[in-house]
């Protein structure tokens, strides 16, 4: 498999504010492969959007190494590796869904030709070209987070960072757009971190699943998703995707974050 | 429906003047004490030259004031936003500053600036400053962090953000401060001539034809203080317009 394209290893986050310091991570070790899709899951205040967003150098680990594509996460932010989708869209009222799409491009200095053609491509494999012209508001919520996707896909970043992109989203949308990424990746062989707290979205998306636990928050365990390829919607039919659906619950339920802080034996996983 | 919405308003100017007309008719009122609306129409169409005139005198007054000022205020906004800790010092005292009735400096600005329009312009330019302030700083300051982490991922300068997000974030709320200061500025201008300034501004001749009981000469000059201080604010609205395109499609279909 070659080195590892995201590496994390004994990434501590502590946050400092007037109420005291709070321990959101401790511990992290983890190492994703190219073109490898990792779901991340846990209950609310398990630190796992902080774990993203440590990787995308939008937070500062408190202790650490993070290496992105063999540099630090910094210097792979600056080179534009990342592609972020964020639980809300986070498009510009004023600009049009084709300008929000063509948004890293005009950041990034690209030439013109490119920041014509790229978004008409992207809008394509989002399905909304018809609605290159149209403003944001003019969308559902569902379009809304597709143009993310598409915006996220602009300067074919090596790594897309997603945080519960589709969790404002209704079970039918979600689904469906949950095959849309799948088959989005597939044609931009990108690396994805996908923080959710949908187990079957994270077992049917995934290559493996980083299950966390709150308190402070660490890595469980990790469940390898074995689940052919490609995934349709055969997949959530199968009983291997209830098996690991059930694999991924019961590592949540055990979870002792109610109890003690202690640890717990068999951690790593 | 929209038919009746449309002309809804005409018509109720039509039967307020009609009211107008008629309660002067039926308590037989002096026209020196309020003139009916054809009378100071009349008296308009005798007296519109010099009407002309003086408005226009007004109305560049509270133009000029209006540019200054709300210019002002928007670039002193762009500079404090630069500086959270400076804007987060000077934005009680930009708030407050709403309450002082500036008005009441018109007095001294005459001694400072001159009985011409200068010292006009002054109150003008202090009144609109302070609202365009607040509303154009607290427009540039309420990116959500999550636009911010957004332009942070692509690694945008500061530059980038201000220019692509701040600065368009912001225009609603400029645009709402530059709406009621247009009307700020009529009403500065009208008044502050009150205080002093020469016969040819608006404010001088409504004060001296009122004091001679002229009335319906005053009543026409204040017509035109009327439809000089619409005029001001439906530009803007204008302006707004073509400057928010994504704001106004929305009612439009």
């Amino acid at each position: 498999m070659g080195s590892p394209i995201i590496e994390l290893a004994g990434v501590d986050k502590t946050f400092e504010s007037r109420a005291g310091a709070t321990e959101a991570l401790r511990a992290i070790s983890l190492a994703v492969d190219a073109g490898e899709f990792v779901a991340v899951i846990g209950p609310s205040g398990c630190g796992k959007s902080s774990l993203l967003r440590i990787v995308g150098d939008l937070v500062e680990p408190s202790a650490g190494a993070v290496r992105v594509k063999g540099k630090s996460a910094r210097q792979a932010r600056l080179d534009r590796d990342y592609g972020i989708v964020f639980q809300t869209p986070v498009l510009y009222e004023w600009r049009t869904v084709r300008e929000n799409v063509q948004l890293p491009l005009e950041l990034a200095g690209r030439p013109r030709v490119e920041r014509e053609q790229r978004p008409r491509t992207l809008l394509r494999l989002v399905g909304l070209e018809e609605f290159a012209g149209h403003y944001p508001w003019q969308l559902s919520g569902g379009m809304q987070q597709r143009v993310s996707i598409a915006r996220a896909l602009a300067l074919n970043p090596s790594i897309l960072l997603m945080d519960e992109p589709f969790g404002a989203l209704d079970e039918m949308t979600r689904e469906r757009l949950n095959q849309e990424l799948l088959q989005v990746c597939t044609e931009t062989a990108a690396t994805v971190l996908f923080v959710t707290h949908s187990i079957a979205e994270a077992v049917f998306l995934s290559t493996r699943i980083v299950v966390m636990s709150p308190r402070p928050g660490h890595i469980d365990r990790v469940v390898a998703v074995d689940l052919p390829h490609p995934r349709v919607d055969k997949t959530r039919a199968l009983p291997r995707f209830f098996e690991l659906v059930t694999t991924v619950r019961q590592s949540l339920r055990e979870d002792p974050g109610l109890a003690s802080g202690h640890v717990r034996p068999g951690e790593s996983g | 429906m929209g038919r009746v919405r449309e002309y809804a308003p005409a018509a109720v100017l039509v039967m307020g003047l009609l009211l107008w007309e008629g309660i002067v008719f039926a308590f037989s009122i002096e026209f020196y004490l309020l003139p009916a609306p054809h009378v100071i129409v009349q008296s308009l169409s005798e007296t519109y030259p010099v009407l002309v005139e003086a408005g226009l005198y007004t109305f560049t007054e509270a133009v000029l004031g209006f540019v200054l000022g709300c210019g002002g205020g928007i670039l002193a906004a762009m500079a404090a936003s630069r500086s959270p800790a400076f804007a987060a010092v000077v934005l009680p005292y930009a708030v407050a500053s709403a309450s002082v009735p500036i008005i009441a400096l018109a007095p001294l600005a005459i001694v400072w600036f001159g009985v011409e329009q200068g010292s006009k312009i002054a109150i003008v330019v202090l009144m609109t400053f302070f609202p365009t302030f607040v509303s154009t700083l607290r427009g540039l300051s309420s990116v959500t962090p999550q636009s911010l982490e957004l332009m942070r991922s692509y690694a945008a300068t500061e530059q980038q953000i201000f220019l692509k997000v701040r600065l368009p974030h912001s225009v609603p709320m400029m645009f709402t401060a530059l709406r009621a200061c247009a009307t700020l500025a009529m009403i500065g201008a009208v008044v502050s001539e009150f205080f002093g300034g020469p016969v040819k501004s608006l404010g001088v001749y409504i004060k001296s034809t009122a004091s001679l009981f002229q009335t319906r000469q005053a009543w026409s000059a204040i017509l035109v203080a009327c439809a000089l201080g619409l005029l001001f604010y439906f530009a803007v609205v204008l302006i707004e317009r073509l400057a928010m395109p994504w704001h106004f499609e929305r009612s439009e279909d």
